[in-house]
């Protein structure tokens, strides 16, 4: 591994809490690790597995997937319906080898620029540890 | 097995003789040994081609997606009915459920573990009893069908196809001839590592013919993710990755609609092994909501749904 290397990780945010959760984070001029990259979608119903998967493919080492908590969904059930669909594509990508700590999910409402900064340095941590993704990323 | 298949075509012509269905989706001989095809029956005296033997591997809920307009009868063994009741749940029959004729199955075999039993090439299979006998140009053995089944259906659990309109045979007792999914106990004894580079060593291998894909009752979509151009999710190449993710999303668009009839795995050309691959995915379902494809015909496909109360320790 090389000295300097620093992990790229794609965090997928929901548009009415985490993004807004991350937002505040900034506002409030709270420090965290710059390694994440930030899609916004509209819930965490919206990541479609594919997602994940094509991510990782691509090149970055980690995916965060955040959205709204469990009765907070601005759509009353997107994050639900997506907490079953993380569930059991987690397990799966643990199943077949692809290492824990890849692909991490958590809840973080638009109140929690402090939890967003922290759950952002853990991933980050997690994703060190493992080092670069080797298993699965294309080749180019 | 030879009382099922005459009264296989019994009830066929009855049914079709009083138009109760237009078309009888069911297996018949085909010019290889160890190896029966489809065959569409619309008149009565086509039922005369029926047969019913250890070698109907087919899904043929796989074929119902192409006759939505006419009322349809199938033939299906407990896995196959399964997937219809999955398929049910789906609203994939808006017209005319089709008419189940389910047949009590006898556990099916599998024609490579016989072919790699024997030297030389098959010419006749016939089955007696528990007994095999294959014929070659200068050899006659006879096999204990038994040691011959394809790992999905040994370890099966469903062979009498309780949701049938129609049942033909006595309901078995159902037991696994061995423990229950041996083969994804095997892959997980090993390390994540090992995991992979099995998983990635096996689809390396694929063609990406699709075989697998169009055996399967449940792949049904009008564009499948792999010939989507916009957005393009993957490449058309043989790289490792790109096998990988196909066979990734193929396994993960079965989760909690699998009926692990093993379909995908006898359909391919290159003997990769994917039944494993569902069946976890399958447990996963069952550990995680409840829920067995095919069984309670009721319930909501478990991705379609949700309960508050769903496990979420694994988010933060």
């Amino acid at each position: 591994m090389e000295k300097d290397w620093q992990p790229k990780i794609l965090a997928f945010l929901c548009n009415w809490c985490s993004y807004a959760g991350a937002d505040l984070a900034g506002t409030s001029r709270v420090q965290y690790s710059p390694n994440i990259r930030v899609i916004r979608v509209p819930c965490s119903g919206r990541i479609n597995p594919l997602f994940i998967l094509k991510a990782l493919q691509s090149g970055v080492d980690g995916v965060l997937v955040s959205g709204c908590h469990p009765g907070d969904c601005h759509y009353l059930s997107g994050n639900y319906a997506g907490r079953r669909k993380s569930a059991t594509l987690k397990r799966f990508l643990e199943f077949l080898g692809i290492e824990q700590g890849r692909v991490q999910f958590s809840w973080v409402s638009a109140a929690e620029g402090g939890k967003f900064s922290q759950v952002v340095d853990e991933v980050t941590r997690d994703i060190k540890r493992l080092g670069p993704l080797k298993k699965f990323k294309k080749s180019s | 097995m030879a009382m099922i298949q005459k009264k296989l075509r019994e009830k066929t012509k009855e049914l079709l003789a009083k138009k109760e269905v237009d078309l009888v989706i069911g297996f018949s001989d085909w010019t290889l040994p160890l190896r029966t095809t489809p065959i569409f029956i619309r008149t009565p005296e086509g039922a005369e081609h029926l047969v019913w033997n250890s070698f109907c591997e087919n899904n043929l809920a796989a074929y119902l997606h192409k006759f939505s307009r006419l009322k349809v009868g199938v033939v299906v063994k407990g896995c196959d009915a399964r997937s219809v009741v999955a398929l049910n749940l789906e609203k994939r029959f808006p017209n005319h459920p089709p008419l189940l004729i389910g047949v009590v199955c006898q556990r099916l075999v599998d024609r490579k573990k016989v072919k790699k039993a024997v030297k030389g090439e098959i010419l006749q299979a016939v089955e007696q009893g528990d007994l095999l006998l294959v014929k070659g140009e200068n050899f006659e053995v006879s096999l204990k069908r038994d040691d011959f089944l394809y790992p999905s259906c040994q370890s099966c659990t469903h062979r009498t196809p309780h949701q049938a309109h129609i049942l033909i045979g006595d309901p078995v007792e159902e037991v696994s001839l061995v423990e229950t999914h041996p083969e994804v106990g095997e892959f997980e004894r090993k390390s994540p590592e090992e995991r992979w580079d099995f998983f990635e060593k096996e689809t390396s291998r694929c063609l990406r013919c699709y075989a697998c894909r169009e055996a399967c009752p449940m792949c049904y979509c009008g564009e499948c993710f792999v010939d989507s151009s916009r957005p393009k999710w993957i490449e058309k190449s043989l790289s490792p990755s790109d096998l990988a993710f196909y066979h990734i999303v193929r396994a993960y668009h079965q989760t909690g609609r699998c009926s692990g009839c093993g379909a995908c795995e006898r359909a391919c050309p290159m003997d990769i092994r994917l039944t494993y691959l569902t069946q976890k995915l399958n447990q996963e379902v069952k550990d995680l909501y409840g829920f067995e494809t095919g069984i309670q015909p009721e319930a909501a496909p478990p991705l379609s749904t949700f309960d508050p109360e769903d496990q979420q320790g694994f988010i933060k």
